[in-house]
């Protein structure tokens, strides 16, 4: 088990991100409000680099009570990392495919986090 | 806290956009390659893009109509934000980068700084050293439509264009690179001529059919062409397409809809007319390679036909075998992309095809479904004998090509 130091806390603005590598092994750590997420920048769909994608609102359909479309919006609550290589998103608070909700496709792996005396870390294994 | 802390170090690219260079891009593709030993594996890719609009200036210079090329090169010069000249085609309607989402998908403007090859080359190039890739067929992208073009005279005098800029300026460029030249095949006499006077240019090792277009690739127009084509001893390929003008198709309201079916129907009717009507039979030597639809569409229409045909059979005469079986054996085709969500479903394609001898392995770089090398290679339950005719001997026997290995 190892502590990576990953950087400052005041350098990751909110729904900010960075892509470090320590020996070999890369990692991105996202900064959502006052939390962290860190994951391996390895995609589950073909390898692709999937945290130097960009970050994406969640997309909605919205309906009406009749159940008709009133087309497409954002909703700020969901918060994607999309790689870069095919699009596939992530949900960055879990790491877990965004899509199809009700089944579990596949995740990100995850590190936890800790912040101290206003440094990121990550635990590795 | 734990006292061991080591240090990290910030990835030079933080973030992928259409600036970054094709090898940062590729990146984790070259690293399972020097995992997997790539370099001692022939592999060929028969199915990779440039965008050939970027340099339309250049390609104009080669219409063979001193006026028409007046025309388009006054255009190019004085008409501000316009769409390349001639060029029919979706405008607008380009969605396949998912809202930025897949940044290559949108364009390549990284730097170049060689010069002594063109662009195209140095990209293409870069390309195949990340997928380790060992020869390269090139396509173009918007010339794709060309197919529905309202005038066939200016299929003929762009395709013509196309396949001289490519041949002269592009691929002496690097001998990794190869084409399927571009047949105007709304126009019989000319796709012909096409074949006469390009079969033997370097680099060229087949035909291509963009395969949106609704002529009936059994007319007999065509035959003179198939014959021509089966005496060079290279294929004929279909690569495929979409388009919002065909009025079924234009009832999807995503590309996700219209990028799943249009891509595959456009070769299912093809391949329908092309078994049907006894093509294989009428020129058995002459091979075909179906390009860019995936492989669920093949299981369906040999199952179709075959069920089909055993209560119709005075309706395709020419037949002595099934469907399916013309479908196997004078059928190639390409994987990408190659969809994967049924492990069964996969399985059963590849024995159906006999993917060990008919399946040719294509990245469609730089597009947003394109595949790497390695969704061939950890197939789990092929051997690696058929990984290796997948990914490149397979192509090497049907288009004739010498396995040599660049990457070793
Ligand atoms: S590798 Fe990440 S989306 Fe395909």
């Amino acid at each position: 088990m190892r502590t990576v130091r990953i950087c400052r806390e005041d350098e990751l603005e909110d729904q900010g991100k960075t892509v470090v590598e320590i020996d070999g092994l890369q990692i991105g750590v996202f900064r959502l409000g006052d939390d962290f997420y860190a994951y391996k920048n390895l995609c589950p769909h073909q390898g692709g680099p999937v945290c130097q994608g960009r970050i994406y609102q969640k997309v909605v359909e919205k309906l009406d009570p009749d159940m008709k479309s009133r087309g497409r919006d954002f909703d700020a609550d969901g918060v994607h990392i999309v790689c870069p290589w095919h699009g596939l998103e992530f949900d960055i608070r879990t790491g877990k495919f965004a899509g199809a909700s009700d089944v579990d496709i596949m995740s990100l792996e995850g590190y936890a986090t800790q912040v101290q005396d206003g440094d990121v870390y990550a635990i590795v294994e | 806290m734990d006292a061991n802390i080591v240090p990290s170090k910030a990835m030079p690219v933080q973030e992928m956009d259409v600036y970054t260079d094709t090898r940062d891009y590729l990146a984790p593709a070259r690293r399972d390659a020097r995992e997997m030993g790539f370099a001692d594996w022939f592999i060929c890719d028969i199915d990779a893009h440039h965008l050939e609009t970027v340099h339309w200036h250049e390609v104009i210079e080669h219409i063979e109509d001193p006026v028409v090329r007046h025309q388009a090169m006054m255009y190019q010069k004085e008409r501000f934000g316009a769409p390349p000249y001639g060029l029919n085609g979706d405008l607008g309607l380009r969605y396949q980068d998912v809202g930025g989402r897949i940044p290559h998908q949108s364009g390549q403007r990284e730097k170049v700084e060689e010069t002594d090859v063109h662009r195209d080359v140095t990209l293409t190039r870069r390309a195949m050293q990340a997928l380790c890739v060992d020869k390269m067929v090139v396509f173009p992208t918007p010339m794709l439509f060309l197919g529905m073009h309202p005038q066939a005279d200016m299929e003929v005098l762009l395709t013509r264009a196309y396949n001289k800029w490519l041949t002269e300026r592009v691929l002496p460029g690097d001998e990794g690179m190869a084409s399927l030249v571009l047949l105007p095949f709304n126009s019989p006499e000319e796709a012909c001529r096409t074949v006469e006077e390009f079969a033997d240019k370097p680099g060229v090792i087949g035909f291509t059919v963009t395969s949106t277009r609704y002529k009936p690739v059994h007319a007999n127009e065509y035959m003179r062409l198939y014959s021509m084509i089966e005496e060079t001893g290279k294929p004929i390929a279909f690569h495929a397409g979409y388009h919002w003008q065909d009025p079924s198709l234009a009832t999807c309201n995503s590309f996700l809809g219209m990028h799943a079916l249009g891509f595959a129907w456009c070769n299912i009717v093809h391949m329908t007319n092309w078994v049907l009507n006894g093509i294989p039979e009428r020129f058995p030597k002459l091979k075909s390679v179906w390009i860019e639809s995936g492989l669920s569409w093949i299981p369906f229409v040999m199952q179709r036909l075959d069920d089909q045909y055993l209560m119709r059979m005075s309706e395709a005469p020419l037949l002595k075998q099934m469907p399916s079986d013309y479908m196997r054996q004078n059928c190639w085709y390409t994987c990408q992309p190659m969809e994967k969500s049924s492990e069964v479903g996969l399985k059963a394609t590849f024995e159906m095809i006999n993917a060990k001898t008919q399946l040719l392995y294509a990245s469609d770089w730089p597009h947003f479904d394109f595949d790497a090398p390695r969704v061939i290679a950890e197939i789990p339950w092929i051997d690696e004998e058929s990984k290796r005719n997948i990914l490149g001997m397979n192509a090497a026997n049907c288009f004739g090509l010498e396995p040599k290995l660049r990457w070793k």
